[in-house]
């Protein structure tokens, strides 16, 4: 079908989420009330931001998966052609994932790997 | 037109495609004309899929409750999830007051149009994909994980402690353990030195690499299916919508069809996770083959490769859905930890195991 099969999948998400959100406008009652707009909570009034501070972990973890996911993406050339290579590739990768696993043993013992 | 015809989705991709090339000779045209027929019978499947899916979520879970699940709403049930569509139709959309407007209203479509496009190389039955991108599964592990924007965005931009929370843990699990399913990924890349779903599929033609690929294989199957669930956001990892401590998670202040587009985007998700599984581990279409049994394979392969495809996928959903009634949800340390200090060094030995296998020639 070639490349112009991804921009009709890309038309056909936009439009039905489009189309359903649209139609759904168009049928459904809406009403004008002022606690409508606030935030839901558990029914008293929310205190303060709700943009608040959260866990620098996650932000942690983030960082770790960035570096990895570029390693992941650099050994999808090496996958394809590990066949045809032979053992050369087979001690490149033996290294590759040495280097990595360090790597991991290092934000492992600094403690970015525990949850405070 | 002959009898295979009648249960074979490619011939009758053909055979339309023959109709429209006598109808129509402007080139540009004919195309935009087969274009708009895939999209439509998609969108009218995917629709189909989900109402299906998420019935069968309902009546699986009642079974493993020992209870009936919804069974009044057409036969056993099935309509219910069509009952309940239309009565979000008609569900206000609310806005918050304080809320990023622009991110709040952006946020369904980004999640809908990530999993639509993953959809596109997949083999649904013999040589029948959208389109079989040469870097297939390249493509679905990254287009796939464009979903987690639309998350973040929902839950940021929400205004809500909740959302943000639940968008926050989500972020977390996602990028964490999508480590795990793109290793597991290349194990299989690896075995069969190929990226494309349909060489994949091919290479599985004598025996599915579940089987070929002795227990590395094995291995990342588990691997895969495990960290796939929590890529999806399923329980036990649904920490990001934990009901009982979050009430909605990311899309607590969603509703209407926009809370609609997320269910719909996440059982779309499920199913991709599925039919990717069935693909690169379990053969995809290829029907099931013991050795030289000459008998047994021609009964198999009698069998509809479509329905081989719906099999496997189906079998894994299952599975999928049966988790959710056997573990408990995971506190967010716990799940980091699983990913991190487990999941992760383990896929990586495996992927050096399973390249002494590919190039030893010592799988089958």
């Amino acid at each position: 079908m070639g490349s112009s099969a991804l921009i009709m999948l890309l038309v056909c998400g936009i439009g039905f989420a489009g189309a359903g959100i649209v139609i759904s406008f168009i049928l459904a009652k809406t009403s004008k009330n002022a606690l409508k707009g606030e935030p839901y909570e558990c029914g008293i009034e929310t205190t303060g931001t709700s943009w608040i501070q959260f866990n620098v972990g996650y932000y942690l973890f983030a960082l770790i998966f960035l570096i990895f996911d570029v390693e992941l993406v650099f050994m999808y050339p090496w996958a394809v052609a590990a066949k045809q290579i032979g053992i050369v590739a087979l001690i490149e990768i033996i290294f590759f994932m040495f280097v990595l696993f360090l790597g991991l043993l290092y934000a492992w013992k600094k403690g970015a790997l525990e949850w405070k | 037109m002959n009898r295979i015809f009648l249960y074979s989705f490619t011939e009758m991709a053909l055979y339309i495609h023959k109709l429209l090339e006598n109808a129509i000779t402007n080139t540009v045209l004919l195309q935009i004309t087969e274009l708009a027929i895939i999209g439509v019978t998609l969108l009218i499947s995917l629709v189909i899929l989900c109402f299906f899916l998420g019935w069968m979520e309902r009546r699986v879970a009642a079974f493993m409750e020992i209870r009936l699940g919804p069974n009044r709403v057409g036969p056993q049930g099935t309509l219910q999830i069509v009952a309940d569509t239309v009565k979000l139709l008609f569900k206000e959309g609310l806005t918050p007051n304080k809320s990023d407007k622009f991110l709040f209203n952006l946020a369904p479509f980004i999640v809908v149009t990530a999993s639509m496009l993953a959809i596109a190389p997949l083999a649904f039955a013999k040589n029948f994909s959208i389109y079989d991108i040469n870097i297939g599964v390249l493509y679905v592990s990254s287009v796939s994980s464009l979903s987690v924007l639309g998350i973040l965005m929902a839950g940021w931009s929400s205004y809500n402690k909740y959302s943000l929370l639940g968008a926050m843990r989500s972020g977390a699990q996602i990028v964490s353990y999508e480590l795990s399913v793109g290793l597991s990924l290349i194990a299989i890349v690896v075995l069969s030195g190929n990226v494309s779903l349909g060489e994949i599929i091919n290479s599985q033609q004598n025996g599915w690499w579940i089987f070929k690929g002795h227990i590395p294989a094995i291995i990342a199957f588990v691997i895969f299916i495990i960290a796939s669930t929590a890529e999806i956001n399923r329980a036990p990892f649904d920490l990001a919508e934990a009901d009982q401590e979050l009430t909605g998670g990311y899309n607590t202040e969603y509703s209407g069809m926009k809370f609609a587009m997320f269910l719909l985007a996440e059982y779309i998700n499920l199913f991709i996770v599925s039919a990717m599984a069935a693909t690169l581990f379990l053969g995809g279409w290829m029907p099931f083959h013991i050795g030289d049994w000459e008998s047994f394979n021609k009964i198999m392969d009698y069998i509809p490769s479509s329905i081989w495809f719906m099999g496997k996928t189906f079998i894994i959903i299952f599975i999928i859905m049966w988790f959710r009634w056997t573990f408990p949800r995971l506190r967010i340390d716990q799940l980091l930890n699983l990913e991190w200090k487990y999941l992760l060094p383990i896929s990586m030995v495996n992927i050096i195991i399973v390249t002494l296998i590919a190039i030893m020639g010592w799988h089958f």
